[in-house]
């Protein structure tokens, strides 16, 4: 079995367009979240959002390899650049070697909207165009970075739900550690617009605190009243030990476990079992106990029902220590399909920094969060082993465990 | 539309909307040879075309056409039947 570490990370979200902004961004407790008045003037209950502004790639790519790109495509192009910088790998490396892909992705809404009412008024198909098939297709990331990087290794979307940045984590993991893959870009990205988001803000589970837009995504508060949706891309780079050795590549950190569960409940209210389990699993993979985890980054999402069973569940594993807690949620907001990634970034950024983030917005606890030990502001903290939590609807949980490389 | 107007037309919107290098345009340059034209190109160049001339092209007229001064008067054609 190889050991899995992380020689790459590149990020392109709502609190920072790359690695040092992000960092800054998270040590401040600094919000990416808007009040966007085009969800108001649409209709929508919540006009809450995340928010960060699209990437101009002409100039930098070619037509044909931009035109086959969704909004999310675009963002995850960015932080792919970043990490492979990054992780020191340039495209003759690439070109001479397998190198994979595993990005997670579960959604590509406005490429569908605007392909079918080009339909619908041209009522020609001929009419479409040839980019929106390859941008509305969920597997529109893994499908064009594969190309535009030449990658020749595994090649897929990940989906599943708000877990899917981490499943894509673990399941690159999975695959090196086995000797299947040396070099696999891994990730999560985000489409951030009305389209995608419209029929979420039907369920009622946004949060309507328009009057102040930073402080309404407040994970484990007691007066936390639903999410903020967000968005963006982050792509973490795993590579065996080996192959790293061999580059003389320089390791960010090592992947040490990976846990996953089903709820086999509810489609979208959470439970405490399922997350638990997968927590749980995680540590068992890693080696470690519970007491070796300096830090959780939660996943609470700022809902009721989920941030309480999460609090629950953190508890019930991790009681006996308590370690640090906190969501970067309060700051970005429910980055969804890149959460699991970006997520694993914030928390490797805090560990090279020694620090943990704050759970901004977090005033008063409730029954069940007041158990957990949530930093409520910048914490130093010295990080050798952190846990992070994704849990998706349809009951989906995953978890990782990294640690600090040592040799 | 003048032949020579379509000509103008056809080359700003090759450059334009297909981003082909402005030096490679030349009567006789091959549309998939030397323009690098692929067939995903030419599902655009449907829409391009109708949406600037007014009229769909089929795809079953375009066996014979191969080099831009073919692509000139098949468009041309169109525009001006007679």
């Amino acid at each position: 079995m190889n050991r899995v570490v992380i020689t790459g990370m590149g990020i392109y979200s709502v609190i920072g367009k790359n690695l040092n902004e992000v960092k800054d961004s998270l040590y401040l407790g600094k919000s990416g979240v808007i009040l966007d008045p085009v969800r108001k003037a649409m209709g929508f209950r919540s006009a809450l959002t995340g928010m960060v502004e699209r990437p101009v790639l002409k100039g930098v790519l070619d037509r044909r390899m931009r035109i086959g790109m969704a909004e999310q495509g675009e963002y995850a192009y960015i932080a792919t650049l970043e990490a492979l910088k990054v992780a020191g790998i340039e495209q003759s490396f690439i070109d001479q070697h397998e190198v994979g892909i595993l990005f997670g992705n579960d959604s590509s809404a406005v490429p569908v909207v605007e392909s079918v009412d080009i339909l619908r008024n041209k009522k020609d198909t001929m009419m479409i165009g040839s980019g929106y098939i390859f941008q509305s297709m969920n597997s529109t990331i893994s499908m064009n970075l594969s190309v535009i990087f030449r990658l020749k290794g595994i090649n897929f979307t990940v989906a599943g739900a708000c877990a899917s940045g981490s499943h894509a984590i673990g399941m690159g993991y999975l695959l090196v550690k086995q000797g299947l893959q040396d070099i696999i870009i891994c990730g999560g990205a985000q489409e951030i617009n009305p389209e995608s988001t419209a029929s979420f803000d039907a369920l009622n589970a946004f949060s309507v605190y328009e009057s102040e837009p930073t402080r309404a995504s407040r994970p484990f508060d007691r007066d936390r009243d639903g999410l903020v949706p967000s968005g963006g891309a982050a792509t973490v780079i795993l590579e065996s030990y080996e192959s790293a050795k061999k580059r003389g590549a320089v390791i960010l950190g090592e992947v040490v476990g990976y846990g996953f569960s089903s709820n086999g409940e509810h489609i979208s209210l959470p439970n405490v079992e399922g997350p638990k389990r997968a927590m749980l699993m995680a540590l068992k993979d890693s080696g470690l106990d519970a007491s070796k985890m300096d830090y959780i980054n939660a996943h609470a999402t700022s809902t009721l029902a989920g941030d309480s069973n999460e609090a629950q569940a953190i508890d019930e594993v991790f009681g006996k220590t308590k370690p640090l807690v906190s969501s970067t949620k309060s700051m970005t907001g429910h980055e969804m399909w890149m959460g699991g990634a970006s997520e694993v970034i914030y928390s490797v950024l805090m560990m090279q920094n020694s620090f943990v983030a704050p759970n901004i917005n977090f005033d008063n606890p409730d029954e069940h969060s007041a158990r957990i030990n949530i930093a409520r502001e910048t914490t130093p903290a010295g990080i050798n082993a952190f846990l992070s939590n994704s849990f998706g609807f349809g009951g989906t949980n995953s978890a990782l465990v990294i640690t600090k490389f040592s040799h | 539309m003048q032949n020579d107007e379509i000509i103008y037309k056809i080359n700003q919107l090759l450059i334009e909307e297909i981003e082909i290098d402005e030096d490679q345009i030349r009567y006789d340059a091959d549309l998939k040879k030397d323009l690098g034209i692929d067939s995903l190109d030419f599902v655009d160049l449907f829409v391009i075309i109708e949406k600037h001339f007014g009229f769909k092209m089929k795809a079953e007229e375009m066996s014979d056409v191969k080099t831009l001064q073919d692509f000139y008067s098949y468009i041309n054609n169109r525009v001006n039947p007679n």
